[in-house]
């Protein structure tokens, strides 16, 4: 009896970087499902239903235009306020929407993986491609927004071929979210702590990332002798939101192609390394969750 | 035949108590043990046998301890113990819910698991999307569903539910429904535990004959835990007794089954060691015996009796007991009023005795479960006064030559009802 022959083997611990695409590939279905179900479920016995999706960021750009742009009076450069704040709010909350999902995974179903197998990432998977609902949807928002600007001509600013890297940068936006979101998923099975300290760093992540203000306002600014817009664009998420802007928007000018290279550098490490972890963890979190 | 599982030296390890800090420092000392040091973990080798219920020293207990064993491809094997002897742990390592601390397991082909039924039923989703759903996790793909879906639909008898929401259903309906899908997941290993208790008996009758079916029809293997040895026995063709989370018995099941219910303890005497005044009635001591002699012998009857304190009026006084077969079937039933229809003592001390006539229960394990209570409010006589003994068959002549087969072991009655016969030619 060779070992071929056995088409399930298992053993106490996953070697490293034994991932399994081929079985996830094989639970393509369940992912659909899963995506459909999030998106059933999510607005069952609700009038409104997915207008919620747009009325949450009309309501959010309001507050902001009254806080930062009244109260503050950031500059936003020199576009309209409204579709500055729109872009920003857009782009961050798909990612902080996904953030927080996937990043209880293993906590909030933990009743379904203590009761039967199928691979544990369809989960977070299902997760970040169900919110691109909720994300098109938004972005529709944002579109309907820029053309009513284009046609009473308030825009100065003009679309430009950085747009056209919108669906990299927003697989950017997905993949960063995941891989950070299984990382945080697979460390707090066991301590709690982490959950906390983490909702509250996704809040303060918001304002080191440029939403509510343009990354050109940190251009002069020296923090131990460190440009500040140097050390914003180490967090990988500056450099698709201000390509976003700039393609989208003409916002300040385009972040260069150095740091974009960095953070797509960045969200595949990110991936492997929270996939590795995660794939560590699964074997045995029921023990301890 | 083919090997279908295989356990090799399998073994899990539960850390008992809270995860607290404590996990933390035994984290850090493992990680410094392990991986700086070089050594053996060595959280590991203090783990203690599973005995719920003697107080060990350790932190850490082995839920499964060195099991090995082999399943033949299309064989259905019963897994039985005790609560906490490791059954449904070993089910949930095949299942892959959680890993195996030390050992392999290998199997061939899919492994369906009704570990419980209806898993990953979302309550907005209708019984349609949910059939999908809940397909989808056991590792159905769609077209696989829809292909089934009338049969599924068919076997639930849930039809005219299918597209309301589940949280609309009754609980029993969902059980029909979890099972239905599970049931058509045809896989070539299934792992089922205890989803046969749920359900009204028509759906017991035809969840066990679908199992049967997959089992015998089809040729798969089955590894099923229950605690209903009549299920097992019916069922099953081998059977792996657990104890403490070791492997204490494995053979063909109508062995294993006699082996386990001869490890149940045997208790044929209750004295209440202090009997609560301000309880309106009080069970002060019952035993079973047989009329004479130690043992007890099919051909000899068998004495039941018990003393109960009334401590107060009670309108409507309940004092009897039934007896249970070893498969907790209710065989008989016995009042302290059979004789005079009374429904109430006055306050005293009253001794009981009962008399189960000879060549009444045949071979097996019998439990008598007391009754002291006041009728519809409560009962006086808690667990620990369940009594138990075992009947033996004294006169070699009545064993049947097919007795063998447990099933005419354990008929529960062996009546001495021949009048007489003649030789008429």
């Amino acid at each position: 009896m060779n070992e071929e022959k056995w088409t399930t083997v298992i053993k106490p611990k996953n070697k490293l970087f034994e991932v399994n695409i081929r079985e996830l590939w094989d639970y393509r279905d369940l992912i659909s499902l899963f995506i459909k179900r999030n998106i059933i479920t999510q607005y069952k016995q609700t009038i409104l239903g997915p207008l919620w999706f747009v009325v949450q960021p009309a309501l959010t750009v309001i507050m902001y235009m009254i806080v930062f742009g009244g109260i503050a009076g950031i500059p936003t450069d020199g576009v309209p306020r409204p579709l500055f704040y729109l872009a920003g709010t857009c782009m961050w909350n798909y990612f902080s929407e996904c953030l927080t999902k996937t990043s209880n995974t293993f906590v909030t179903n933990s009743n379904i993986f203590g009761k039967v197998y199928f691979p544990r990432l369809t989960m977070p998977i299902s997760d970040v491609l169900s919110n691109l609902l909720r994300f098109s949807i938004q972005f529709g928002f944002f579109v309907l927004i820029y053309i009513i600007y284009a046609i009473i001509g308030d825009l100065e600013a003009h679309l430009n071929w950085y747009a056209l890297m919108f669906p990299l940068l927003v697989m950017m936006m997905a993949g960063l979210a995941l891989g950070f979101g299984i990382l945080i998923s697979s460390m707090t099975t066991k301590y709690r702590d982490l959950q906390v300290l983490f909702s509250f760093i996704v809040q303060l992540w918001m304002y080191a990332t440029p939403i509510v203000y343009p990354l050109s306002q940190t251009k002069s600014m020296f923090w131990a002798g460190i440009p500040v817009h140097k050390l914003m664009c180490l967090n990988p998420v500056t450099p698709v939101i201000e390509t976003f802007k700039y393609g989208f928007l003409g916002a300040g000018e385009f972040i260069g192609w150095r740091w974009l290279i960095y953070s797509f550098v960045f969200m595949w490490v990110l991936l492997g390394l929270g996939v590795v972890v995660f794939n560590r963890v699964q074997k045995s979190f029921m023990d301890t969750v | 035949m083919a090997t279908a599982i295989e356990f090799d030296n399998i073994s899990k390890q539960y850390r008992l108590g809270l995860v607290s800090t404590k996990t933390l420092s035994h984290d850090l000392k493992r990680w410094w043990t392990v991986n700086v040091r070089g050594k053996e973990d060595p959280y590991l080798k203090i783990g203690e046998t599973n005995d719920r219920s003697t107080k060990g020293g350790s932190d850490y207990v082995w839920a499964l301890r060195d099991i090995d064993f082999k399943v033949e491809q299309g064989d259905v094997v019963g897994i039985i113990g005790k609560n906490g002897a490791g059954k449904s742990t070993l089910l949930k390592l095949l299942s892959r819910v959680t890993g195996p601390t030390t050992g392999t397991i290998k199997a061939r082909g899919r492994i369906g698991s009704l570990l419980e039924v209806g898993t990953g039923f979302h309550q907005e989703m209708t019984g349609r999307e949910n059939i999908y759903m809940n397909g989808a996790i056991l590792g159905m793909t769609k077209a696989e569903i829809t292909r089934k879906l009338d049969e599924i639909v068919d076997f639930s008898g849930c039809e005219r539910y299918i597209d309301t929401p589940v949280k609309r259903y009754s609980s029993g309906m969902m059980v029909r429904l979890g099972f239905a899908v599970a049931a058509h997941l045809d896989p070539e290993i299934l792992v089922v535990d205890e989803v046969l208790a749920v359900g009204d008996a028509e759906f017991q009758k035809k969840a066990i004959g679908k199992m049967q079916d997959v089992s015998q029809g089809e040729g798969r293997t089955v590894l099923f835990v229950s605690h209903n040895m009549a299920s097992v026995q019916r069922l099953c063709h081998h059977g792996v007794l657990l104890a403490n989370g070791q492997i204490s018995f494995m053979g063909n099941i109508s062995d294993t089954i006699h082996n386990y219910l001869s490890t149940q303890i045997i208790q044929s005497a209750y004295n209440n060691k202090n009997p609560k005044e301000t309880d309106k009635l009080n069970l002060l001591w019952a035993k079973v015996s047989p009329s004479k002699g130690d043992a007890f012998f099919n051909d000899t009857a068998i004495d039941v009796s018990f003393c109960v304190r009334i401590n107060d009026n009670i309108g409507s006084l309940v004092i009897g007991f039934n007896i249970y077969s070893s498969f907790q079937h209710p065989l008989a039933r016995a009042d302290y009023n059979d004789l005079d229809g009374r429904a109430t003592l006055e306050r005293g001390v009253y001794e009981f005795h009962f008399r189960i006539p000879p060549h009444t229960l045949s071979e097996g394990d019998y439990t008598i479960v007391l009754d002291v209570a006041e009728k519809n409010v409560k009962n006086y006589a808690g667990d620990e006064t369940v009594l138990s003994f075992r009947v033996d068959i004294n006169d070699q002549s009545n064993i049947n030559a097919f007795s063998e087969n447990i099933d005419l072991k354990s008929s529960i009655v062996r009546g001495l009802w021949l009048v007489d016969y003649n030789k008429i030619h």
